[in-house]
């Protein structure tokens, strides 16, 4: 699929250099009069997971938020600058934000399933987007998507129960595997871990570094250890400026900035 | 520890006795929620055996069996066997003739009277209808059950007592007695008022029934629940779900909110000078009379809508935009099916207003006597809470015990209702 293997730093030598997926340009947010993100440029790769890290309200999550436009749902929240997705700006007038939103999926901090049968929540996205067209598709879909996101095991007798009647590290699983269903191209999870324990963590880091083989991982986290583990590039926020983006590796051994250190030393944030 | 309590502690002698002062007031408290409950429980009750211990005997009704010739010369003189014929037949006279049979002693146009007025003046229809079903029966001789008048009814279900003077009772004393030959020879007995839940209203208590009204509260409501509940939980979604939030949808608001707390009988009015004047439709119909009941319960339906759309969590909405759907099918796939049983409660409580309500329907002319059961949405009808009005209104004895009747079955149609919006809800909930 690409050039690195999943043990590989993508900045090791020999390596071909990755393609990337999004490129934002000075973008820049508001919340009415409030500046919350101050002109990040930034370059996500390809099939690689980046992970974005700093204290709370520090823009991360919603300069996530701008990746697919959920930003749009809020009604005082103004984007300016520019973010391409491979060769198109998703800001267009002429992009279709359902459209984009199948491209870029997105798995939130709570699980959020709906209060449907597990395979009423896989089959809702390729239903809606008519990437299904009769049951045996849909039933092939529906496994596909579970086994890749590692439930098929747990729920394969029980498809048809609530999705809301699983534990909270299968509900997040079930999320993950109602995005990828709908085969996106990139996934952006907002801090997907925070409300579970660690063994259900573990789970779902584990499943991230699997599925970057497939797509492109945009991941927002608080822990630091989690951000080391399972990402390939970090990008440091601090009070709505990216202070730092580069290798994780390099960031968190060997920052370039004093606030970067500070913050994965855990003097402040 | 002890420098920020100053030396005092949870064990001290005061703080041992506040405790006890808590405790007493957590009882205190909870007495009082029980003594609100049950008193709330004894009015309910006192207003229950009020209505029904009034109302009960109304589904009864005393019937006289009497021996009727269907004699030829009187029902078809001619001999021609047709319908219109039949018709026209002075039926009263047969049954003047089968009571006069058992009393033969009886004489003088005033005692005459009297005896006719045991028979209810409906009895002629029954026999009439006997005869319309099977002509054959003429020239032969049949025991009938014929309705009781409304005095003899109510005089057998000791309503009229018989030992107050004759001059202030209904009945009179040569009545009675006849009342009593009549009994003694078992040709008197109460059977189940079926004609109540058959016949619309009539001048004579004992015909008078509730079909009509039953009727024309289904048919207004039908038309109310059709007109309100779309147009009410559309309103509700687009203020919900898509309208932005400006001062323009900041006053359509208030005037919601404003709209659900007019007095009803204005939205009565309203519909007099609009619907009837100006648009010219028929009076006292249960189309106008629903369109009407429609515009006083939208307000009830936006409000409870718009709680039940906001109480969906965020994250559902989220999560459906996050897959790719679009607003309208975020809406119409998640929110709205989550926001169904709050939606069901809101309009199950406007509905039950509608169902009450009295006064606007007053000003749209449904209050007239309608003797016809409402075949249709533009036919003349009344509802049931006005047809508790009327006989409420009414002098005669009968309708006392019809008015508690009516009521009775207002409520009834209330619980099956509610009952419905139960069962929907419960299709509906789900959890999340």
């Amino acid at each position: 699929m690409s050039a690195i293997s999943s043990n590989d730093l993508p900045t090791e030598a020999g390596v071909a250099p990755v393609a990337s997926k999004i490129r934002a340009d000075r973008v820049s947010v508001y919340y009415g009069e409030k500046r919350a993100i101050n002109e990040i440029s930034i370059d996500i790769q390809a099939n690689q997971v980046t992970a974005f890290i700093g204290p709370s309200g520090c823009g991360k999550s919603t300069f996530l938020r701008c990746l697919n436009r959920m930003n749009d749902t809020i009604d005082i929240c103004r984007v300016t600058g520019s973010i391409v997705l491979d060769d198109e700006d998703i800001y267009d007038p002429k992009v279709d934000v359902v459209q984009l939103r199948a491209r870029v999926g997105m798995v939130f901090q709570k699980p959020n399933p709906f209060p449907k049968s597990i395979y009423d929540n896989i089959a809702y996205g390729p239903r809606i987007h008519g990437l299904v067209s009769n049951r045996t598709d849909t039933d092939r879909v529906v496994e596909a998507s579970l086994k890749r996101a590692g439930l098929w095991e747990e729920v394969k007798d029980r498809l048809l129960d609530s999705g809301t009647g699983l534990s909270g590290g299968q509900q997040q699983r079930l999320c993950i595997a109602r995005a990828i269903a709908v085969q996106p191209e990139v996934i952006l999870m907002d801090e997907p871990c925070s409300s579970l324990d660690p063994i259900a963590t573990a789970r779902i880091e584990e499943l991230i570094d699997e599925l970057r083989k497939n797509f492109t991982i945009i991941i927002v986290t608080h822990s630091m250890q989690q951000a080391a583990r399972v990402s390939q590039r970090t990008a440091f926020f601090h009070l709505g400026d990216m202070i730092e983006y580069g290798d994780t590796e390099q960031v968190f051994t060997n920052p370039a900035e004093q606030k970067t250190q500070g913050y994965i030393t855990g003097r402040f944030g | 520890m002890t420098d920020i309590l100053a030396g005092r502690a949870l064990t001290d002698s005061t703080a041992v006795a506040r405790l006890g002062k808590r405790h007493r007031a957590e009882r205190r408290f909870k007495c009082y929620g029980l003594a609100a409950i049950f008193s709330a429980l004894a009015v309910l009750a006192v207003l229950l055996v009020t209505i029904v211990g009034t109302g009960y005997s109304a589904f009864v009704q005393t019937y006289v069996q009497l021996d009727i010739e269907f004699r030829a010369d009187a029902i078809d003189p001619q001999g021609t066997r047709l319908e219109s014929d039949f018709r026209q037949a002075n039926y009263a006279v047969l049954v003047r003739d089968a009571l006069v049979a058992h009393f033969p002693d009886v004489s003088g146009r005033r005692d005459r009277r009297a005896l006719a007025g045991l028979i209810s003046s409906g009895a002629d229809i029954r026999l009439l209808n006997m005869v319309l079903r099977d002509p054959s029966l003429i020239g032969t001789k049949r025991a009938v059950w014929v309705k009781a008048s409304a005095d003899l009814d109510s005089f057998t279900k000791g309503q009229i007592p018989r030992d107050v003077p004759e001059d202030e009772r209904k009945v009179s004393d040569l009545q009675i007695t006849w009342i009593d030959q009549l009994a003694a020879k078992g040709l008197v007995e109460k059977k189940f008022n079926f004609d109540f839940f058959a016949s619309a209203d009539s001048r004579e208590p004992e015909q008078a029934g509730v079909l009509g009204a039953l009727v024309g509260s289904l048919l207004t409501l039908l038309v109310t629940l059709a007109l309100s509940f779309p147009i009410a939980v559309m309103a509700a979604v687009y203020l919900e779900e898509f309208a932005p939030k400006n001062r323009f949808t900041d006053f359509i608001e208030i005037n919601i909110n404003n709209l659900a707390a007019v007095p009803s009988i204005v939205f009565g009015l309203l519909g007099l000078a609009v619907f009837l004047n100006f648009f010219g439709l028929p009076r006292s119909a249960p189309l106008v009379g629903g369109m009407v009941l429609a515009l006083m319960t939208m307000p009830t339906i936006i409000i409870a809508a718009r709680a039940a759309l906001k109480a969906v969590p965020p994250s559902i909405r989220e999560a459906a935009l996050g897959m790719g759907a679009s607003p309208v099918q975020t809406v119409s796939h998640h929110v709205l099916p989550l926001a169904m049983p709050g939606i069901l409660t809101g309009t199950i409580i406007g509905m039950a207003q509608a169902l009450g309500e009295t006064a606007p329907l007053l000003m749209i002319g449904m209050v007239a006597f309608i003797v016809d059961v409402p075949g249709s949405f533009t036919d003349a009808a009344t509802v049931l809470p006005v047809q508790v009005y009327l006989w409420a209104d009414a002098p005669e004895r009968g309708f006392v015990e019809r008015t508690s009747a009516a009521i009775m079955v207002l409520l009834a149609f209330l619980i099956t209702m509610n009952i419905l919006a139960v069962v929907l809800r419960r299709r509906f909930e789900r959890r999340w």
